[in-house]
């Protein structure tokens, strides 16, 4: 403020060109204005309101023997890590993970190439688009829970059974799907049509032109689309919950341990999830980078 | 056999995207082996719709196609033997300048050394060997031009399609491409057909310029004919470099008439073997800028002007080896004078000053 107030008119107007121009130059000069440690503050307060409950679960999981629920922290070692994977009483931790991964999978590689083709088909307007497309994402709308209950619901009326690879699969998909085709039109609205085009005079067939033109120029958004696919069905709870059946995936697995497990290898649990999760983030944008760097290396030549 | 030629015909090609209005009307014309061809014509006039039709990329609502005595609406790019060079050039932005070159032989399903070995020689053929390795974003507007000049060409095709392909470069590099654009067609002897909206690109390079308006042919011809014979008005305004005055036939005496004009003594026009004009008829006449002599008010009029037009210099500016001069000659319409810049700046005049135009009176050209 007092900068402002020093760089105003002064009646000799000669000597007060000189001050004026070093204002200009550095206008910050009395410091950073109030309004920056404010939003600096909120910052602040939403890092440790987002990461802070997640960081008490990890450095709770690090326990020793004698640890428990709650703060403070008693020793630290791996225990709970090891009992996790050899008691049977805190539940079947390996089999839901083994389920949750595998549907996972199942269910990425539904949404990308259910995504990719809607993608494809969204290029060009047709009759009927508008609601098409509101159909598509009108599930995102429905509450989990609800949908996953007329899932079972519906299972059960026709005489199936239900279990993680079928009801919980669809259930799961009426989330990713919507979500998928989202990030592809995000993803395909950067997509020169004239490069089809170019291909087409070129002599390359339809599927040569999306092998060999649109998949490659898309793979960074395939990988997003992938990823979204993959961390909306591992953490995937209530739509899954009536319809995954007898044996439960990961986040029912541990819904159900909250329940009935009173150690700190509940905590475990959620430290090695966590680490799958960014296993999974890390790949995948590791492989959007290796995917730049080797158009860039190819470049450099 | 399929034919090797790359002469082309339109025949009543009419194109129409709503099934109302035809972005292009009854086009007929034919276009030479080896030709180049430019179309030009303001946006919106159907030029490029031309140029998509024949390039394969867009089917003609009516009328016929030819290449090489084939005519190939409904056939692929491929089957056409045409290669189109795009707006923006296309360039998958994924692959190498090598490996875009290499693109058509590669969906042709040539093994990758044989396809590598011909994409090399075109590299080369475009001068570009250093740059091969180097994905289309790492290149300036020229190298990727002749990246996409290359690509369409490694074909080996008849026709060579170029829509706007000067449009993304500045100025200076336009014309440098410009040369590069007529060199590759003399060594590919092939046809080009190009698409601009640039005067003097067209007449700069084509063999054949044909102008457009609202998907009508206006006039085809030899570069030198469309812009110093135009037809009508519209080309005549459209290739610029002409004044174009209008008005009413007062008299006809045998090689020539009279139109009535600002001038007192009306303007003596040639007649041309073309027209035909009685008394009364409303004629628009074309007369050059740069045929348009200023003489300032009492002076001899220069050996051959019969008319003369008072005028007031409304604005001057300076092009270089002339001097462009503006007139209020004529109420509603540009009058402008090119004078040469030696001839100016011997009796330079400032703006305000009242002079007389004059032309030799055979230059006048009577419009359709």
């Amino acid at each position: 403020m007092s900068a402002v107030l020093a760089g105003m008119p002064k009646t000799d107007m000669s000597k007060a060109v000189a001050p004026a121009m070093t204002k200009a130059i550095a206008p910050s000069r009395g410091g950073r204005p109030w309004t920056f440690y404010v939003l600096a503050t909120l910052f602040a307060s939403y890092v440790i309101a987002l990461y802070g409950p997640m960081f008490c679960i990890y450095i709770l999981s690090f326990q020793d023997i004698r640890g428990g629920l709650v703060f403070p922290m008693k020793g630290h070692s791996l225990h709970w890590f090891v009992d996790l994977f050899t008691q049977v009483r805190t539940g079947d931790v390996k089999g839901s993970f083994d389920r949750s991964i595998k549907l996972a999978v199942i269910v990425t590689i539904i949404t990308v190439v259910v995504s990719f083709l809607a993608g494809l088909g969204f290029r060009r307007r047709f009759r009927g688009d508008t609601f098409v497309f509101y159909m598509t994402i009108g599930s995102l709308v429905a509450p989990g829970l609800v949908l996953g209950l007329g899932t079972g619901l519906l299972f059960q009326a026709l005489g199936l059974n239900a279990s993680w690879y079928t009801s919980a699969l669809g259930a799961q998909l009426s989330w990713t799907l919507p979500f998928g085709v989202l990030v592809m039109f995000a993803v395909m609205s950067r997509f020169n049509h004239v490069w089809e085009e170019a291909a087409y005079d070129l002599g390359a067939s339809r599927w040569q032109s999306i092998w060999l033109v649109m998949i490659p120029v898309l793979a960074p958004g395939l990988v997003a689309v992938a990823l979204f696919g993959f961390t909306l069905s591992y953490d995937e709870f209530a739509r899954s919950l009536q319809t995954a059946g007898s044996l439960n995936t990961l986040p029912l697995e541990i819904w159900s341990m909250t329940l009935n497990v009173t150690s700190p290898s509940l905590y475990a649990l959620g430290t090695v999830t966590t680490i799958v999760s960014f296993i999974v983030i890390g790949a995948s944008l590791g492989a959007i980078v290796l995917i730049q760097k080797k158009r860039g290396s190819a470049a450099k030549g | 056999m399929k034919s090797d030629r790359g002469d082309i015909e339109l025949a009543g090609v009419c194109k129409s995207f709503d099934g109302v209005t035809n972005v292009v009307d009854g086009v007929n014309l034919k276009i030479a082996d080896s030709a180049y061809c430019c179309f030009i014509g303001p946006s919106g006039c159907g030029k490029t719709t031309i140029l998509r039709m024949i390039a394969g990329h867009e089917d003609p609502t009516a009328g016929e196609i030819v290449i090489g005595g084939q005519n190939v609406v409904g056939l692929a790019p491929v089957q056409r033997r045409t290669a189109m060079m795009f707006q923006s050039y296309a360039l998958f932005p994924h692959l190498t300048v090598r490996e875009n070159i290499a693109f058509a032989l590669r969906v042709r399903g040539q093994s990758k050394t044989d396809r590598l070995r011909a994409a090399d020689a075109m590299i080369e053929k475009v001068r570009l060997t250093q740059f091969a390795d180097r994905l289309p974003a790492q290149l300036s507007g020229g190298q990727q031009q002749r990246v996409a000049l290359a690509r369409a060409a490694i074909t080996e095709p008849r026709v060579l399609l170029l829509d706007e392909p000067l449009s993304a470069l500045d100025e200076q590099l336009r014309v440098q491409m410009r040369q590069e654009l007529r060199r590759m067609q003399r060594e590919l002897g092939i046809t080009f057909i190009h698409v601009t909206h640039t005067q003097l690109e067209a007449i700069a390079l084509a063999d054949l310029v044909v102008v457009m308006e609202q998907g009508k042919i206006k006039q085809a011809g030899a570069a030198r004919e469309v812009y110093a014979r135009p037809h009508d008005r519209y080309v005549a305004e459209f290739m610029g470099g002409q004044n174009v005055l209008s008005g009413r036939v007062e008299k006809v005496n045998g090689a020539s008439f009279v139109l009535g004009q600002a001038a007192p003594s009306g303007i003596e026009v040639p007649l041309q073997a073309r027209s035909t004009v009685t008394v009364g008829d409303n004629v628009d006449i074309a007369v050059r800028r740069d045929d348009v002599a200023l003489v300032r008010p009492g002076r001899d009029l220069p050996p051959g002007c019969t008319t003369s037009l008072p005028s007031r210099v409304l604005a001057i500016e300076y092009q270089g080896y002339f001097v462009k001069v503006m007139l209020d000659t004529v109420p509603d319409d540009e009058f402008v004078a090119y004078v040469p810049e030696k001839t100016f700046f011997a009796d330079p005049f400032t703006v305000g000053d009242v002079v007389m135009a004059t032309w030799a009176t055979d230059s006048a050209l009577p419009l359709a």
